[in-house]
């Protein structure tokens, strides 16, 4: 990091002093970073400091010139200043040996990074089955557990090892549920992604340990391009946890993350994320734009459950959704969206019911708070051939003080009349007197309402593994602190 | 242990209590009487510091503090309970984690760490069994979906929970079948001791065959109108609030 770039980083800090975002701070690594901008040289750059072989560099510029023919999309109920993409630094590496041996060899300084957040390695390794494959800025710095996982011959390494490592999988799959083409922020992932995690569980494999990556983006305009791919083969189960948190920055940073999904016959993947980039501050300058496509494929009696706790990012662009293509397969989306301050997000879920009995289930949970807009946006798409399936959806919105705002924006296909499809939608103030009987028992605003508020969450928060959901409720409290006054 | 003097609140400009003056002592059993809109429940608000209602003037004296320069969920801490008319729903949050959060709310306030759960719930199950209450009660969401019965019930298992010094019941006994005020009432007196005081707040004299009280005070058009001994809520119930307040009326006539 050069000398003038360091000085303007640090008046950058000085300036946001604010303690609202508890994780706003920057580590002190150097990087290795490349002229900002995209063009196919760019693309070409990326692909060669990743030494990808020559398909993996097709596939990239392939898409690369999908985007250029393609438009950012308008149709979300979000209001944004459009990026300049040319603005955009799209490579940034640790410059240090990208893979650990262990994590006794982590930079000093990213350990700090993580005791700060209260999720120290230490820690980490401590807790109960849980491997971790952290990434910062864009290149995996360490792997654990890799041994334990190796001897069920489950692969869980960064996608850049599994293009090196295990080609014939990252080629056969990559793509092929959120094609390159799909939109106009896949195409850029696909065309510029960094680095990510790749997965595998064998035939008949229930995966011995919950799996978690924490993202992080640290280098000032760095845009962050997560790639995932978990692949469940038959009869495999796995449980996936995501968590991030992003360093205060005056800018915005865009992040642009693609989540692709297999789940063969009989297999059940269970993907859960704690989502916290920063928000940007109270007058909504700086935060995160997050813009993510995610989706997985059911094959027969497989099942692919979503659950996200989103409190983070300015603005959020995201649906997970579920193509159930196999019979008798089944989708989940559980979903706590928080905004607050001047943050907007438009979420939901997309259920593509095609197999026949297929079912899905849709809880989503709103928070709106200070000037926010909190949107949910969802389809459920029953085809012709998807006979005897069935929908649940429930979206509920809750709303703190009167200058927020909530919509939803459910979307409703049925092409068959043996469908069952049902959608219940609630809107709810905190009230006053929950508050105040809340008060009378010797439990203060704050406390009542994060009492109030985990309430409300409670059927998603319960989806989430133990530990995440102790952490999830922090965020929820930490996300609306002083939002009622 | 409270004292209220020449105590007057309202809602805006609308003044409901027009100078109330009340000393209740430890060991205590305070009940007030009156016709609906005689600003009974008012009082137990102002008490319990629901901010809905503006104090003009008067002060609150409760052990040695002002009460009314106390936040809610302070003057909860320092021991005073109110049981709701309404009870409010709380969904998502059960029982035992509600008045978990309660309990140690209390105890932070009073510096003291969280009691372990072991004995939490070991508590939990002496009081229900005092109240009667039934095995998978504690696990349902706060009022949610509770009939009034097991609402009002529920203010009572969270009072014996609690310990307060004043509690005050703010119309305890409406919605109540004859066996649930028995059961209920059995229960305040159970909790009734020489440290602790209650105030009643009732429109009918029902409860009242239950739990004796030492006073009776009749509330009419924002002030304490008639005070006597339990007596007074018999005579209340044979002559009727006219008795009272037509005499009320002719003084301000």
């Amino acid at each position: 990091m050069s000398e003038q770039k360091k000085q303007s980083e640090d008046e950058l800090l000085e300036k946001v002093t604010s303690t609202e975002y508890k994780y706003g701070f920057t580590t002190d690594i150097e990087s290795d970073t490349i002229p900002k901008g995209l063009s196919e040289d760019v693309v070409r750059i990326i692909s060669a400091k990743k030494n990808e072989p020559e398909w993996m560099l097709e596939y990239r510029l392939k898409a690369y010139k999908s985007w250029l023919e393609m438009e950012e999309p308008n149709w979300a109920n979000i209001n944004y200043t459009k990026p300049n993409y040319q603005d955009v630094i799209y490579y940034s590496a640790p410059k240090q040996k990208p893979v650990l041996d262990s994590l006794d060899d982590l930079d000093p300084e990213m350990k700090k990074t993580f005791d700060k957040l209260g999720i120290s390695i230490d820690e980490q390794k401590k807790l109960a089955n849980v491997a971790v494959d952290i990434v910062m800025d864009s290149v995996s710095v360490a792997t654990s557990f890799k041994d334990t996982l190796a001897e069920k011959g489950i692969i869980f390494c960064s996608i850049s090892d599994a293009i090196k490592d295990h080609p014939e999988l990252v080629k056969k799959y990559l793509g092929t549920v959120v094609p390159a083409r799909d939109n106009f922020f896949s195409a850029l992932n696909s065309a510029v992604f960094s680095d990510g995690s790749f997965c595998y569980i064998p035939k008949g494999i229930k995966c011995p340990m919950e799996l978690s990556t924490y993202f992080r983006i640290n280098e000032a305009g760095t845009g962050q391009f997560e790639r995932t791919l978990l692949i469940a083969d038959e009869g495999s189960q796995v449980s996936y946890l995501e968590g991030c948190t992003a360093p205060m920055r005056d800018e915005n940073q865009l992040h642009a993350a693609v989540v692709e999904l297999i789940a063969m016959d009989d297999a059940d993947i269970k993907y859960s994320t704690v989502q916290n980039w920063y928000p940007g501050n109270a007058e909504g300058v700086g935060g995160v734009f997050n813009f993510v496509t995610k989706r997985g494929i059911c094959h027969k009696n497989a099942k692919i459950s979503w659950t996200q706790v989103e409190t983070g990012s300015a603005i959020t662009w995201k649906y997970p959704s579920c193509i159930l293509k196999g019979d008798n397969s089944i989708g989940e989306f559980f979903s706590v969206a928080v905004t607050n301050n001047r943050q907007q997000a438009d979420t939901g879920t997309k259920m593509i019911h095609l197999g026949k009995n297929t079912k899905s289930t849709i809880i989503a949970k709103g928070i709106s708070a200070g000037k926010s807009d909190g949107n949910y946006r969802g389809l459920v798409k029953i085809s012709k051939g998807a006979i005897n399936s069935r929908n649940f959806s429930q979206c509920d919105s809750l709303l703190m003080g009167d200058k927020c705002g909530s919509h939803t924006f459910p979307y409703i296909e049925v092409k068959n009349n043996s469908a069952k499809v049902e959608h219940e939608a609630t809107t709810s103030k905190i009230g006053e007197d929950q508050i105040f009987y809340c008060n009378q028992r010797g439990i203060g605003t704050e406390a009542a309402i994060a009492l109030i508020v985990n309430g409300y969450c409670k059927d998603v928060l319960n989806q989430l593994p133990m530990e995440f959901a102790v952490e999830a409720q922090k965020l929820l409290e930490i996300s609306l602190e002083g939002s009622v006054g | 242990m409270l004292q209220i003097k020449n105590l007057k609140a309202g809602i805006e400009d609308n003044q409901i209590l027009k100078g109330i003056n009340l000393e209740v002592k430890a060991g205590e059993i305070h009940a007030i009487m009156g016709p609906n809109g005689s600003g009974k429940s008012t009082l137990s608000a102002v008490i319990a510091g629901n901010e809905d209602y503006e104090v003009e003037g008067g002060n609150i004296n409760f052990n040695g503090k002002n009460l009314l320069e106390l936040d809610p969920e302070e003057r909860a801490n320092n021991g005073v309970f109110l049981s709701f008319q309404y009870p409010v729903e709380i969904p998502g949050i059960s029982v035992s984690n509600f008045i978990k959060t309660s309990i140690t709310e209390k105890r932070k306030a009073q510096g003291l760490d969280p009691i372990p759960t072991k004995d939490l719930l070991k508590m939990m199950r002496e009081k229900m069994e005092l109240l009667s209450i039934k095995q998978g009660y504690l696990s349902r969401n706060m009022n949610e979906g509770f009939s009034g019965g097991e609402k009002k019930r529920n203010e009572i298992f969270q009072m014996a929970m609690l310990d307060p010094k004043l509690a005050i019941l703010d119309e305890t006994d409406s919605g109540l079948d004859i066996d649930a005020l028995r059961i209920v009432a059995n229960g305040v007196n159970k909790l009734r001791s020489a440290d602790n005081a209650t105030i009643i707040i009732t429109h009918y004299q029902r409860l009242l065959d239950y739990i004796v009280p030492d006073f009776v005070h009749v509330l009419y058009n924002g002030r304490i109108v008639k005070s006597g001994g339990a007596e007074l809520a018999h005579e209340l119930e044979e002559k009727g609030y006219d008795w009272v307040t037509n005499e009320e009326d002719k003084k301000w006539a």
